[in-house]
């Protein structure tokens, strides 16, 4: 549905070339949720305001539902655009028209009749689930309801693709999932194809199929997000993952911490579990077989795509023998131990 | 000059009230007809600045520029200047210099510029995402201005408005002066050069609830079309 072929976009600041895409290469299938997660700066917003060429590439093509946009004139292009639906952070909702008339926009720019308008604007309102806001002007919305709204004006005009950018990163965590679920929701009735961008991992794990992870302007790993999020394969990627999950070690912690183990101080160790960490109940096994006591200070696990992985900082109480021995176990079943130092 | 005296004259000057209501009629006729013709011409010039600013819709270096500049040409002659300067050009457009018709020439002139700046600072409220938004869902650049631009700056745009003719009574009064008529006119005539303080007076009391009425109309229509 959206082919990204060769894809370069480079900003001039001055004198200074800066690479924001360089050769991007991405297709995305009809009826998929593909995200493209980034850290801020890496150009994913610059991607997606690629594909309905808000931001014209330098060079490459960008293809959607076979028409290669890169080639239309100004007109054909605003014509286009009208089977591409865009949604964003900050909504844009046009604050001197009632919600009604938000959602209407659209209809009004493609010339749609009276009538026609009224009957598609109430079933889209009734589809985000406002239709008892229909009158009400988008200051007195909170921001979930103002991206309902934007959905629906997204939608107002069939399109085939839905653009997200980065629709949910103004959201707290709950209206952030009432509004993955509407996705979802219209991602499954309508068949609509989603594009969205975003730096939070839980939209990703929350309702995409596919991701692309992108740093400095290139794509740097794509697939299913299990396969990536359980065997990133390069370091980059792991990278993103790990940050996304990093836990810092607390500050009295760091202050008692040593780097030789002496009498009455124990290790804190990190460990790493990926998609190739053997699935067992590992940490209670250690416990037992080589007779340390495991504190857990704090833990970032996660479940996605039948694959769970995350960090855990955790501190072995238990003779110095045991612990390597313990250390050794885990290794042994795939989980990454590092040793950070010894705490008192 | 008390209360007692400006009603004692209300009741012996007849003649001079007429006088005042004529001239009420005039400054209206001037502020309104000035301001009418200002805005026509003006809150288009104010788009086009605005639209042709860099990464504006119509991106346009050198129109913009030239523009500019007129724009701000205009803005820098003083006022009653430029009331004697375009003589010529007011006798071309009304066939006279003198009179209420002739006055508002040189007042939708110095309007004009004024008007056009204030309404490219009401466009520049806009915030630029819902442009990108309006682009995004397929709008022509003019859709974009009707259904985007103008609505969400209109609470500027009457902003503008209601400044621009407050600015206008001001203005009024100094064309009065070369022939005008108008409030100003009595008030300088009769006031000033007769030494007459309550005619004086009463025309700046007029001119003080003139401004309070269109002040207050503005912000009740700004109140009313705010939404944001």
């Amino acid at each position: 549905m959206i082919e990204i072929k060769e894809v370069n976009k480079v900003f001039y600041q001055g004198e200074r070339v800066i690479n924001a895409l360089s050769d991007i290469n991405l297709t995305i299938a009809q009826g998929t949720i593909f995200g493209v997660i980034g850290s801020s700066g890496a150009g994913k917003s610059t991607l997606i305001r690629c594909v309905n060429l808000l931001e014209r590439p330098s060079s490459g093509s960008i293809v959607v539902d076979g028409i290669d946009l890169t080639e239309l004139s100004s007109q054909e292009l605003t014509l286009n655009r009208r089977k591409i639906g865009m949604i964003f952070q900050h909504f844009n909702l046009l604050s001197s028209r009632t919600v009604f008339n938000n959602v209407a926009l659209p209809l009004e720019l493609a010339g749609t009749a009276k009538n026609e308008i009224k009957s598609k604007v109430d079933g889209l309102l009734e589809l985000v689930g406002l239709s008892d806001k229909s009158d009400t002007y988008p200051a007195n919305l909170s921001g979930g309801q103002k991206q309902r709204v934007a959905i629906a004006r997204a939608l107002a005009s069939d399109p085939k693709v839905l653009l997200c950018d980065e629709a949910t990163s103004a959201l707290d965590p709950a209206t952030t999932q009432s509004i993955l679920e509407l996705l979802r929701k219209i991602n499954q009735e309508l068949n609509l194809t989603i594009l969205l961008i975003t730096h939070e991992m839980a939209v990703v794990k929350g309702i995409c199929s596919e991701v692309a992870i992108i740093g400095d302007g290139k794509l740097v790993e794509q697939g299913q997000v299990g396969d990536i999020f359980a065997h990133p394969k390069t370091e980059l990627a792991r990278q993103f993952i790990r940050s996304t999950l990093d836990l810092t070690i607390p500050e009295d912690y760091r202050s008692r911490m040593q780097t030789q183990r002496s009498s009455g101080s124990y290790p804190l160790v990190r460990l790493e579990f990926t998609g190739a960490s053997v699935d067992a109940p590992l940490i209670s096994q250690v416990a037992r077989q080589f007779n340390i006591d495991i504190s857990i200070l704090s833990s970032n696990m996660d479940y996605v795509g039948g694959v769970k992985f995350g960090l855990m900082l955790a501190e072995f109480f238990g003779t110095e023998q045991s612990a390597e021995q313990a250390v050794a176990f885990l290794h042994e079943h795939k989980v990454e131990v590092e040793v950070l130092g010894y705490v008192a | 000059m008390s209360l007692d005296s400006v009603i004692n004259w209300w009741v012996d000057n007849e003649r001079l009230v007429y006088l005042l209501i004529d001239a009420l009629g005039q400054t209206l006729s001037m502020v309104f007809s000035s301001g009418f013709i200002g805005f026509a011409l003006g809150i288009p010039l104010g788009v086009l600045l605005h639209l042709s600013k860099k990464n504006g819709l119509l991106e346009n270096h050198v129109l913009n520029k030239s523009l500019g500049i007129i724009v701000n040409i205009g803005r820098s002659i003083p006022f009653i200047i430029l009331l004697v300067a375009i003589i010529p050009f007011t006798r071309f457009v009304v066939g006279t210099s003198i009179g209420t018709a002739a006055a508002v020439v040189p007042l939708t002139i110095g309007a004009i510029p004024f008007i056009a700046r204030l309404v490219e600072g009401a466009l520049l409220e806009v915030p630029s995402g819902l442009v990108e938004a309006a682009q995004a869902m397929g709008a022509k650049p003019q859709q974009i201005i009707t259904k985007v631009l103008l609505p969400e700056a209109l609470p500027g745009i009457i902003n503008a408005v209601t400044i621009t003719l407050v600015t206008l009574v001001g203005y009024s009064a100094m064309a009065g002066t070369v022939g005008g008529g108008g409030l100003g006119d009595v008030g300088i005539r009769y006031g000033y050069q007769r030494f007459d303080g309550t005619v004086m007076f009463i025309t700046v009391v007029i001119l003080v609830i003139l401004v309070q009425i269109i002040q207050s109309l503005g912000d009740h229509l700004v109140k009313r079309v705010d939404h944001r």
